[in-house]
Parts: C-alpha cells; sequence; structure tokens
C-alpha cells in the first residue's frame, strides 16, 4: 500500500528524492537537506505533512472524553483556535502518541502521527465508551507547514493569489499568538509546528494544498524536505515518536513532564495511577530520564549508540543510550537526545568502539535561529 | 562503503543511477570511463608511476546525502584491498569506506577535512580521498569498469 499526497507530483517537479514514510511516498530532500534545513532557520520553507493523520472530535461529551483520553488536559484550551500538545497514554502509562489538539468552535481537532495511525483511530474509538462524542478521521485534509522568520508574511502576501480575502485573513494570521489558531473559512491557520521557527500550520482540503504550494514557491518559499524537518525538529529539542518515546516508555522518561496536567487530582486521564507510581520512582531516581547531549568535537551521534554514565560523585551507572542522534547544521556539530539514569553527571558515547566524552545539556539546542544552551 | 549507523527516521532510499541535477556545474551524473570501481562504491584511477587516486561514486555520495565529516587514513600507512582506511560521515548515515586496492598511503585530501560537502558536489575529481601506490597493479583487474559499475548499481 502506497499512499501520495495531493502534491506528490509538485515534490517531483521541485526535484525531491521520495522515500515510503509509514507507507506514503515523501520527500526526503530536494537537493541538500543542509541548505533546506538552513532555509528554513534563516528564511522560510514549506513542508508538505499531508501524512499527518487529522482526527476531528465533536459532541457533548466531547472536553469529558479528550479529559479521559489525554494526559494533558483540554480544559486549559479556554479560547476557540488555541493549541495543546499532549502524549495520548495507555494504562501502563506508555505513550501510544504524542499529539497537538486544537480548539475548534464545532469542538476539537487532533493532529496525530502517521506512523501511529491505525492504533491510534482503535484507542480512540475503544476510549467512546460511555460518552456521547464523535470522532471522525478526516482524510480530506492535507497539512502545509510554512516555517522561517520570513514566514508568517510570505503566506500573508500570496492569500489573495489563492483567490483568499487576502487582507482580512492576514490580519488575522499576523494576530496570532503562538500555539494559537484561528479558522478561516475551509483553511484553518496555526501558530504551531515542529521547527523551533516561527511559522504557520495551514490545514487544508487536500484539493487546495496545490494551489497554496505554487502560490508559496512563487513567492519565494522554499520546498523542505522530511530530512530537514527531522534535523530541525532535533535542534528545538522535540520528541519524535518511536525514537525518543514509545508505549514502554513513561512521558516522565521522555522529557514530556510538562505536558501531564496533574490537577485537577479527580480527573482521571488514561495511565494516570502508572504515571503516579512513575513519577515516585523518578523521585527515587528509579527512573531514567530523557536529555541532551552535545559532541563538540568531529563525529555524529546516531540513534541506538550506548553511553556510559556516571554520578557526581564517580560512580558507574546504568547505560544510556541515544534515542535521536545528528549533525546539527546549525550549530555544525553533533546533537543528541539521550535516555540516562537519573543522576547521570557525566557520561561518555561509545562510537564504533571508541568511549567518546559528549556534554550534557538541556534537550532544546536551537531556538529562532540562535544556539540556547550555555 | 557500507552503512553502519543510520540514524533518520527514513527508510534509506535505495534509488537507481541519480538522476536530479546536481548543485555544482560540474556533471558528475555520467560514470568517468578511466576509472575502476569496486561493489562497495569507491572508484581508483591510475594516475601515474603506479600511484592510484581513491575516492567514492557519485551514487554513492548521492545515497548518503550531505556529508558533514570525512576521516583518512595517515600518510605512511600500508593498508590492504578491502582494509577500512576512510570513514564518510553523512547528516543520515555514517559509512566505512574501504580501499579498492592494497598499497602505501602517499597524500590524503586534506581539503576535506574542512570542506567534506566537496565529496557531494565533485566526487570524481576534487572529492578524492587518498593517493596509494599500488603494491599489485593485477588487484585493478577484479574490480568494475564504468559499465559494469552501472549495472551494479542498477542491481542494487
Amino acid at each position: 500500500m502506497t499512499n501520495r499526497t495531493s502534491l506528490y507530483q509538485h515534490h517531483l517537479d521541485a526535484g525531491a528524492k521520495m522515500v515510503d514514510f509509514s507507507g506514503w511516498e515523501m520527500p526526503i530532500n530536494y537537493g541538500s537537506q543542509i541548505e533546506e534545513h538552513t532555509q528554513v532557520r534563516t528564511a522560510a520553507g514549506v513542508f508538505d505533512v499531508s501524512h499527518m493523520t487529522v482526527v476531528d472530535v465533536s459532541g457533548v461529551d466531547a472536553e469529558a472524553y479528550l479529559q479521559r483520553l489525554l494526559a494533558n488536559d483540554v480544559a486549559r484550551l479556554d479560547e476557540v483556535g488555541r493549541a495543546l500538545y499532549s502524549g495520548m497514554l495507555n494504562d501502563d502509562g506508555g505513550v501510544i502518541d504524542d499529539l497537538i489538539v486544537y480548539r475548534m468552535t464545532f469542538g476539537y481537532r487532533l493532529v496525530v502521527n502517521c506512523a501511529t495511525r491505525v492504533k491510534d483511530l482503535r484507542w480512540m474509538a475503544l476510549q467512546t465508551t460511555g460518552f456521547a462524542v464523535s470522532v471522525e478521521e478526516r482524510p480530506g485534509l492535507g497539512i502545509l507547514a510554512i516555517h522561517g522568520p520570513e514566514s508568517i508574511e510570505r503566506v500573508c502576501a500570496i492569500l489573495s493569489d489563492c483567490g483568499r480575502e487576502g487582507e482580512s485573513e492576514a490580519a488575522a494570521i499576523r494576530a496570532l499568538g503562538n500555539f494559537r489558531g484561528v479558522e478561516l473559512g475551509d483553511w484553518f491557520v496555526a501558530r504551531t509546528g515542529y521547527t523551533g521557527e516561527k511559522g504557520l500550520e495551514v490545514i487544508l482540503p487536500t484539493e487546495q494544498a496545490p494551489q497554496l504550494w505554487e502560490a508559496l514557491l512563487a513567492g519565494g518559499v522554499k520546498p523542505i524536505g522530511l530530512g530537514a524537518r527531522d534535523t530541525l525538529r532535533l535542534e528545538a529539542g522535540m520528541n519524535l515518536y518511536g525514537h525518543d518515546m514509545d508505549e514502554t516508555v513513561s512521558p516522565l522518561s521522555a522529557n514530556m513532564g510538562f505536558s501531564i496536567a496533574w490537577e485537577p487530582s479527580k480527573r482521571d486521564f488514561g495511565g494516570r495511577a502508572a504515571l503516579i507510581a512513575q513519577r515516585a520512582e523518578l523521585e527515587e531516581g528509579r527512573l531514567p530520564i530523557l536529555t541532551g547531549v552535545v559532541l563538540e568535537e568531529r563525529g555524529v551521534l546516531r540513534e541506538g549508540q550506548t553511553l556510559s554514565c556516571r554520578d557526581a560523585d564517580g560512580n558507574e551507572l546504568a547505560q544510556g543510550v541515544v534515542t535521536s542522534g545528528t549533525f546539527s547544521p546549525t550549530l555544525k556539530h553533533s546533537i543528541a537526545l539521550v535516555r540516562v539514569p537519573t543522576y547521570t553527571a557525566s557520561c561518555e558515547v561509545d562510537m564504533r568502539g571508541k568511549a567518546i566524552p559528549v556534554r550534557m545539556v538541556k534537550p532544546n539546542f536551537v531556538r529562532f535561529g540562535k544556539k540556547v544552551f550555555e | 562503503m557500507r552503512a553502519n549507523y543510520a540514524s533518520d527516521n527514513s527508510e534509506q532510499p535505495a534509488p537507481a543511477l541519480p538522476q536530479r541535477a546536481k548543485r555544482e556545474e560540474h556533471n558528475v551524473s555520467t560514470i568517468p570511463d578511466n576509472c575502476k570501481f569496486a561493489t562497495s562504491h569507491e572508484w581508483v584511477r591510475i594516475d601515474e608511476d603506479g600511484i592510484a587516486t581513491v575516492g567514492i561514486s557519485d551514487h554513492a555520495q548521492d545515497a548518503l546525502g550531505d556529508i558533514v565529516f570525512v576521516d583518512l587514513p595517515e600518510v605512511g600507512a600500508t593498508i590492504h584491498a578491502k582494509d577500512e582506511v576512510a570513514v564518510v560521515e553523512s547528516v543520515k548515515a555514517a559509512s566505512d569506506v574501504y580501499s579498492p586496492v592494497s598499497g602505501e598511503i602517499v597524500e590524503i585530501n586534506e581539503e576535506l577535512l574542512d570542506a567534506p560537502e566537496t565529496v557531494n558536489s565533485v566526487p570524481y575529481d576534487g572529492g578524492w580521498f587518498f593517493k596509494i601506490r599500488l603494491e599489485d597493479a593485477a588487484e585493478l583487474d577484479e574490480l568494475l569498469d564504468a559499465e559494469a559499475y552501472a549495472e551494479h548499481c542498477e542491481g542494487e
């Protein structure tokens, strides 16, 4: 089974190298991944992420259902258009998926990963028992992400070329705060993304995606492949499902603690009981944590490499592992997310049989084009 | 050349011979017929006086993607054919580079240490890795010519 987005031919026309991505033929790059990465950090680029799964939730119990389904609390979405990042956990507190949920006029819109689509939809359907709620996948919607310091103005400049109310819609888009969106007819435009840069995600009917794509390219926005999307998200310290966490990993071991709404304590979300036990383990130093490391010399940290870890007194701890590693095009050296024992104070990575010291940093490497760690 | 780590979230693409336009003006999309090739995607070209230049093929650089580090052997080292003698790291993967022939390393391309992307842009020219004094010219007979190498790439 191979799926193609409505922009498949446009990708080929732009010189894309196409790869299989969870059953979708998607562009990995259009020539140079590093040039595309830099384009997003310094100007504006557009990603076709129409392979991602959009799920709309409506009905009188929509809020109560999502308060049960998600570790974060949709009650925090106090206005239509607001967005929230959340894990969807199993009863053991493992991460079934991570997602963005938007509050919409009709209810809620979730964007989940394409690789986990089948199990996500099955889990969401199972959880509807007892709730007056409709959970509907929206395969007719595509997503274009336009990111970079110039991205918002570039989008605003081409709205009328897409037959839209250019001035009023541009004003509505410019007025958006981070993690907020606005419904503009059959488009939903939000200040969310996966790059650590300012930018927009436009969710729109798939048949309209080519027109927007063409207008953006004509307006100087460059196409960006999924390769650069990965280096951009890793520089921003953002997790990738299936690499940095999965169903066997607690969100507390995946740097997702910020997305767990513990209060109100009476809210009984999926995985809560397990999480409470895991929180105690974390406090006792028995749960590993996800953090960042940098290698400022030559070499590239790679997923799966092991780390020998020591605490502040030099005692050897359990082994750690690189969950995502890459060369950072912005920093010109390697960065990685690693899962290590709680009290790890220093570590060395096993690279091709050699123990190479790496420096531990907060897992947020680049934001808005600039290095953010000390 | 053999990838020993692939780290990104994509499947390793298995392209036929690269068809997209190159970033440099040099036309490197054709396989030079003055080179011999190893099935592991290194090329070797006899320059003069039994000195051979070694690099990786255009097919190899295209499959690797943006190259960010190259580790080279030491001048003076004596190596055997099929030894791992260099490492090339791209954003996507680290790969060992094998010497197609035996002999003594007489020169390395130090420009690659600061400008590894040269391997992407001109793999058969400025992107060479090292020069080696051939020990046994008969080893060249075991390597593929341009035509056989093209077939080898298509069959991968």
